[in-house]
């Protein structure tokens, strides 16, 4: 049974060519493929796919927000939570509690202190009455939490999407956001978070804690946040409004007719940056397969070529507008093969600090519901999402 | 109890059977990859094995210590054997011992050890039995649900009597998280023994009436599995489900949105009859048309059940969820129950989940390329968020492909197939080949760009990869078997070609082309032969028997030039090494050279070879999927998965309506209102009914009083066009009285147990209402909002409590059209007008397939928005915020014409935002334009007059390409007056002058206000600050949409909602200063109005008064 989805891998070669969904003479298979692990869920009969899929990524989220990290020998080290885990996630085949909150009420994740406690005391790490979270139309947050400090963080964050053409003309910009929260309020608190100009958001999916109906009406987010870190929202700029592309690639990547050499030569500049600055630039562009080194020189940052992958990872840096940074050099190609057809698409990645590229502003949280003055921090952070310059 | 289990433990054994753990419908497994998996199991061999085998007996001793940290630890090691796959179920008994002990962990993982062995050792499984029976009584709801979910997951036949008892009082404990695992209990002894079903539906029936949240998604899922075809049990529940739904956990949605499709494909009749009419791009408002239509719908009424309308609105906010699951299921839902106009709501947020995980995305792809089949329009102008990214894996490479090949069409086709020549080059060859088939299907499809596909396939036969020549020689072959008429040339082309194309399968592939239109090419076939008999010896087999069929056909058509070449060929083939060329030859010389043996046949050579072939039909490989509902299993498969259940055809007369009516007064109220809206006829309010729901959206999140007014009077008016289009004031009003009545008449029909009086309790409360609303804006707010605050500080008030009230609150509003008519009869046709503007409006932003302009969203949250300020305690003046831009069309002035600029030129436009670099400048978009033969470099901002002038600039723009433009922002601070910005437009060798002048009403921003906000701030703006005007307006602006609409595209104001109807109010700031500009508009008879402008800035007042004057008196 789970042969066939080897089977279906080496097939595909890559592990994230495997299609989600497969047949196999009894079974269908649906799985995720996520931080080098498969997991993969077994039915026998009709369910929508999507379900399983969103479950089986919650799963895999629970295990990073439990371990850390979620990797195979996290995975082995803990497998009695692991199974203590799935048995309150599931039951037979229904997800049963997946909200973080409520699974850690119940299942305390491991920290070196409590086993080393519990080896001790013999005391568990499983809690013996229901979470008060699984009862209440709040299932999100659990009652009697308590700070000293009191204090409410989220941060604005927005990726860019963007597909540019050889020429540098956008073919295809959006802007998608998220704002995560850090909130950590004593009580139950009601925060309201409005906007400066809510317009901007096209298309918003919430966490369940928000009221839909108050966004409906008067654009603004009403909520009881849950404990701790989560996602509060994330939405779609409307595609009305032009997206600022911050840089700009100059590039030039050829492969002689003949001979065993190609030229590349790189050099990116600030575009619409907003006067922020950009940094942590990296470039990476998947090479041909018929490149077999690279010889080239970095006027700043570094850049690494892994041989096996033919990956080449630049690594730039902050970006100054005075001193652009170029890469140049030549890159030797397997003789005999021949030209490759399409040049490399260059992707690059990039940060601008206390910027929300779209425009969006956050003008006010207030709380209700508690006596407290809590402390309130917004943070903007612009990244590039998937952005591909064609070359 | 337990003295029943003892006597039934010796029937026990004898009832053993193996059956797979699998037998649940979703297990999940855990795989490291195939690598790691593979080196375990072969490193742990024999060695491990014996190992194991002595660390048993340890772990057992751990196990029958006094120590519980002991028996912890020994189980831990146990779980990870399970992990493993090592057998450990010699250790059942030493493990069943612990089941009652007092430490939860270790309890925990003795239930993880029973589930998975109990079959297995289902005796001493038995053993165990006794303590969960005493659990299920215990005082703590957590032990006694855990105690019932291990029980019921005992899979030992011999406990069915057990287990149906423990379930059967479960199903009624008071604490619903118990309930809730009864629910799951129930699919558990189901697949346990099927024979337990009459009893289990017994359990489901009850349980479907629980009015808790937690239990609704639980039980519909056992409903699922054990009794899908039992509709009715659900009509009773369906109203109360679909309250519940948007307070259910997402998985319990996700379930009782897919059982809620099926079972309105049951019960209700299809919305979609007269909408064939429309093609589903077709959104626009038949104003005209209208009447036509009308008579259309008078022989054949649509009215949609209300419960229909119902369960559409209930599930629409949940496409905001963040469960991509619940995203699909909703969106299925729309697809197979809603009126074909409305499904296209569903776009945006499917195209949302395009961002989520890889695995997402391919069944979301997979949905949309069926969808996108049947509905180009859905999901054409988000066409770019299908493009193709290099890092996309190969699957969702095709998918896209797949989609944007369903999406092309005449307009867009030029970019597709610019976006399609990226994609050839892909490196990912397998993608490109499907990429060239892509450009077949759209060259079939599409027939002006037929030519255009045929010569880029034709370039392509001399790329070097072997597999895009291929594809493109045999989408070539194909796509001149349609047509193959007028396609002679490229034939020739490419015979010509042939010489420099070596991969063996596009050789083959160009030689049946000669051989099939060897007519077409009377000269170059015969030559072709030619040259393939020079080189036949040294082809490859396919290219051989290819050559060999191209002489056969050449030798029947034109014997005369190529008669000795045939020969010359088949002598070859005669003794070819393939024995299948052999043959081949050996047959087409008995066929086609007529001989004293070949008899007959030889006749018919001529039609055997050269018959005509049908052509090749090139579709979409999803064409066949639409026959499964969307978001399932089978779906993604194209296969019928088992369980699957079919969505049934809609019935052609819908059944009886009335089994879902609840005894229970509270609710049947609540759904009157939806009873009297659904009653307009469908088809000449395409976009009312549309808006209508948009408006209970709305209210239904706060603002009652906005929404009770216009929804109100939008469903009088609907009834009024029911009757006719546009009549009189008292007429209409007569009338839509009249259909009122009519409609309460079918209403009664449709719900019998629904006396009249409760239509007048009806009204009456309404009127009340009504009064309340006028009386204290502030208490209507805490009306609005008041369920949600309800739900969140009294959490102890149960949900569903809060919900139905939450929604008398929501829907109430709609009946005071009828005393509304009588006693404000006479602002009737007035109200009337305003409703159809919003309506317009709104209906362009909600249903338009298109990414919503922002119409909308001036007109309707400035009323809503106006609503609430004035409703808050805090702010009073200060809440006057400024708001987002005001929807105007947008108007480019040019700056700097290509002629004065040699070659380069700029236009711009105000795109009315708040400026992101200082709040006090103007937003000034330039769209530079290099029109010149070269490039330009370093544009950018030089000097600017007046030198105080304050303008961000825009970064220069390294260099802009011949023919290329680029968009640029900048803000410009003009102080609030109309003096032109002037400053210098540099390139790198060029400086030209150039100067924004700023019409006066691009130098405001909107502003919300209530109507007593407004006047307060208009009555501290009298004498001086007021200037006035009476203008005579063009006989087109005289509705209030069309005024509306004119104000808004001279100055960037809100509108201010007003109550009174022949007035029209807007508000604005001026950017730089803040300064209230207030504008009137008071219709007086004919078309004459009153334009009022209150403002301090008086310059500005009278220049605007100019800019509306002129702009209103013109169509």
């Amino acid at each position: 049974m789970i042969h066939s989805l080897f089977l279906a891998k080496e097939k595909a070669g890559d592990p994230e060519n495997v299609a989600p969904v497969l047949q196999t003479p009894h079974h269908y298979l649906i799985s995720i493929y996520r931080d080098k692990l498969f997991f993969v869920s077994v039915t026998q009969t009709e369910v929508p796919p999507l379900f399983v899929i969103e479950f089986l990524h919650r799963v895999a989220d629970t295990f990073q927000d439990y371990f850390g990290e979620c990797s195979e020998s996290v995975i082995k080290d803990n497998t009695v939570t692991v199974y203590e885990l799935l048995e309150e996630m599931l039951d037979n085949g229904f997800p049963l509690a997946t909200e973080s909150n409520v699974l850690k009420e119940m299942i305390r994740p491991p920290t070196i202190l409590r086993s080393v406690v519990n080896t001790l005391t013999g005391g568990s790490n499983v809690g013996g009455t229901l979470p008060t979270g699984q009862l209440s139309n709040v299932p999100w947050r659990r009652v009697g939490v308590k700070y000293t400090n009191n204090e409410a963080y989220f941060d604005v964050i927005e990726e860019i999407d963007a597909i540019l053409d050889k020429s540098g003309t956008t073919v295809f910009a959006e802007i998608q956001g998220v704002i995560e929260a850090c909130v950590k309020l004593s009580g139950m608190p009601d925060l309201t978070l409005s906007f400066m100009n809510p317009r901007l958001l096209d298309d918003v999916s919430f966490h369940p804690c928000v009221r839909f109906k108050r966004w409906e009406s008067e654009r603004v987010l009403s909520f009881i946040p849950p404990d701790g870190n989560f996602r509060l929202l994330s939405y779609h700029v409307s595609s009305q409004n032009l997206v600022a592309i911050p840089v700009y690639v100059k590039q030039n990547i050829s492969f002689l007719e003949t001979g065993s050499c190609g030229r590349l030569d790189i050099t990116i500049g600030p575009k619409q940056t907003m006067g922020k600055m950009v940094e942590s630039l990296m470039v990476t562009i998947p090479m041909p397969k018929s490149v077999l080194n690279v010889n080239l020189i970095a006027t700043q940052g570094t850049y690494t070529f892994d041989l096996s992958t033919k990956v080449l990872l630049w690594d730039i840096g902050k970006l100054n507008p005075q001193k652009l940074p170029n890469l140049r050099g030549s890159l030797s190609v397997q003789p005999g093969a021949p030209k490759p057809e399409e040049n490399p698409s260059i992707n690059i990645d990039l940060k601008i600090q206390q910027l929300a590229i779209s425009g969006l502003k956050v003008s006010r949280l207030d709380m209700y519901g508690e006596k407290y003055k809590p402390f309130k921090g917004v943070k903007y952070v612009t990244k590039a999402g998937k952005f591909q310059v064609r070359t | 109890m337990n003295g029943g289990l003892s006597s039934l433990r010796s029937e026990a054994a004898g009832a053993m059977r193996t059956v797979l753990v699998s037998a649940e419908s979703l297990q999940l497994t855990l795989k490291p990859e195939l690598t790691q998996e593979e080196q375990a199991l072969t490193q742990s061999g024999r060695k491990a094995k014996e190992a194991h085998t002595a660390g048993n007996e340890d772990l057992k001793e751990m196990l029958e210590s006094n120590k519980e940290s002991l028996k912890l630890e020994a189980m831990k090691r146990i779980v990870q054997l399970i992990s493993k796959g090592k057998k450990s179920s010699d250790l059942f008994p030493a493990v069943v011992k612990n089941v009652a002990s007092k430490n939860i962990e270790l309890k925990k993982l003795v239930y993880v050890y029973l589930v998975r062995y109990a079959e297995e050792q289902q005796d001493l499984a038995l053993l165990s039995i006794s303590t969960f029976q005493r659990a299920l009584k215990d005082p703590n709801q957590f032990i006694r649900a855990s105690a019932l979910r291990v029980l019921s997951s005992i899979r030992v036949p011999i406990i069915v009597p057990i287990m149906m008892l423990a379930i059967k009082e479960a199903a009624s404990d008071l604490s619903p998280y118990v309930r809730k695992t009864s629910a799951h209990a129930i699919q558990k002894l189901y697949s346990l023994d099927a024979d337990q079903k009459e009893h289990l539906i017994e359990v489901i029936e009850k349980l479907l009436k629980d009015k808790s949240t937690l239990v609704a998604g639980s039980v519909v899922m056992a409903f699922e599995e054990v009794c899908p075809d039992r509709i009715d049990l659900i009509h009773k529940n369906y109203r109360k489900l679909c309250n519940l739904l948007v307070d259910v956990e997402e998985w319990g949605q996700v379930v009782i949105i897919n059982m809620l499709t099926r079972y309105a494909r049951t019960q209700f009749t299809s919305p979609w009859k007269e909408d064939a009419v429309f093609d589903d791009n077709e959104k626009a408002f038949y104003d005209s048309d209208s009447e036509e239509k009308q008579g259309q719908k008078e022989a054949k009424p649509y009215i949609m059940d209300p419960d229909h309308r119902l369960l559409l609105r209930n599930t629409k906010p949940l496409l905001q969820s963040r469960n991509t699951a619940v995203v699909m299921a909703v969106a299925q839902l729309y697809w197979h129950l809603a009126p074909k106009h409305e499904v296209s709501i569903v776009t945006k947020s499917l195209v949302r989940l395009l961002r989520s995980h890889r695995e997402v995305q391919y069944v979301v792809l997979e949905n949309i390329a069926t969808m996108s089949i049947q509905r180009k329009g859905m999901f054409e102008p988000y066409m770019k968020s299908f493009y193709v990214r290099s890092t996309d894996a190969t699957h969702i490479k095709t998918l896209k492909l797949e989609i944007l090949t369903n999406l092309a069409n005449e307009a867009n086709i030029s970019t597709i197939l610019r976006e399609f020549q990226t994609y050839v080059k892909s490196q990912d060859k397998a993608f490109a080949a499907a990429t060239i088939q892509a450009i077949g299907r759209c060259a079939t499809n599409i027939s002006e760009v037929t030519d255009t596909c045929l010569n880029g396939l034709v370039l392509l036969l001399s790329n070097r990869d072997e597999t895009v020549v291929a594809e493109s020689v045999v989408v070539i072959k194909k796509l001149l078997q349609t047509q193959p008429t007028q396609h002679s040339d490229i034939i020739k082309h490419m015979a010509k070609l042939f010489d420099n194309i070596t991969v063996p399968m596009a050789r083959a592939s160009i030689l049946w082309l000669m051989g099939e239109y060897c007519e077409r090419v009377p000269k170059i076939a015969p030559d072709v032969l030619r040259k393939m008999a020079k080189s036949f010896t040294s082809e490859e087999d396919i290219v051989k028997l290819q050559t060999v069929n191209l002489a056969a056909k050449l030798y029947l058509t034109n014997s005369k030039q190529t008669k000795l070449l045939t020969q010359y060929i088949l002598n070859l083939g005669k003794y070819d090494q393939n024995y299948d060329i052999r043959d081949r030859t050996r047959f087409i010389r008995q066929l086609i050279v007529p001989n004293e043996k070949s008899g007959t046949l030889n006749k018919y050579a001529r039609r055997i070879l050269l018959a005509s072939k049908p052509a090749p039909v090139l579709e979409s490989a999803f064409k066949d999927r639409d026959r499964f509902q969307l978001g399932t299993l089978s779906h993604s498969l194209n296969v019928k998965a088992a369980g699957y259940q079919e969505l049934s055809d809609w019935p052609a007369v819908a059944p009886d309506p009335s089994v879902r009516n609840v005894e229970v007064i509270e609710p049947v109220r609540e759904w009157a209102p939806s009873v009297g809206k659904a009653k307009q006829p469908k088809s000449d309010d395409k976009f009312y009914s549309d808006d209508e729901e948009k408006e209970e959206e709305g209210s239904g999140s706060g603002s009652e009083d906005s929404s009770s007014s216009s929804s109100g009077s939008s469903s009088s008016s609907e009834e009024s066009g029911s009757e006719s289009e546009e009549e009189s004031s008292e007429e209409s009003g007569k009338t839509s009285s009249d259909s009122g009545k009519s409609s309460s008449g079918s209403e009664a029909s449709s719900s019998e147990s629904e006396p009249e009086q409760k239509k007048k309790k009806r009204t009456k409360k309404a009127t009340q209402r009504k009064s309340k609303q006028s009386a204290a804006d502030s208490d209507s707010d805490e009306n609005g909002s008041g369920p949600v605050g309800k739900t969140s500080s009294s959490s102890a008030e149960s949900s569903s409590e809060s919900d139905s009230e939450e929604d008398s609150d929501v829907d109430s509003p709609p009946p005071p059209s009828p005393p509304q008519k009588k006693t404000v009869a006479k602002t009737k046709p007035k109200v009337e007008v305003k409703t159809k503007k919003e309506v317009s409006l709104l209906d362009l932003d909600d249903f338009s397939p298109a990414p919503p302009s922002a119409p909308k969203s001036s007109v309707f949250s400035s009323s809503l928005l106006s609503d609430l300020e004035g409703l808050s305690l805090s702010n009073v003046s200060s809440a006057m915020q400024v708001t987002t831009p005001s929807f105007g069309p947008v108007k480019t002035y040019e700056l700097l014409h290509h002629m004065t600029g040699k070659g380069f030129s700029a236009k711009y436009h105000f795109p009315r935002q708040p400026c992101l670099y200082q709040p006090s400048m103007v937003a000034v978009q330039v769209i530079l334009t290099n029109s010149s033969d070269h490039s330009l470099e370093e544009i950018h901002i030089g000097d600017r007059s007046p030198a105080s002038l304050n303008i961000h600039c825009f970064n220069t723009v390294e260099r802009l390409e011949p023919g290329a433009s680029v968009t640029v922002s900048m803000g410009i601070d003009f102080s609030d007056s109309t003096q032109a910005a002037n400053f210098q437009l540099c390139t790198k060798e060029d400086q030209f002058s150039v100067s924004i002048q700023p019409a006066v009403g691009e130098l405001l921003m909107p502003s919300t206000m209530t109507e007593p906000d407004f006047c307060n701030e208009q009555k501290k703006l009298m004498g001086m600050n007021e200037t006035s005007a009476s203008i005579t307006m063009a006989t087109a602006n005289t509705s209030k949409q069309n005024i509306s609409k004119q104000v808004l595209s001279v100055a960037n104001v809100g509108v201010v909602s007003s109550g009174q109807n022949d007035l029209q109010r807007f508000a604005g700031r001026t950017v730089s200063s803040g300064a209230l500009v207030l504008v009137t508009l008071e219709l007086r008879e004919a078309s004459t109005a009153l334009l009022t402008i209150n403002t301090e800035k008086s310059v500005m007042a009278s220049m605007l008064l100019r800019d509306l004057k002129q702009a209103l008196s013109q169509s």
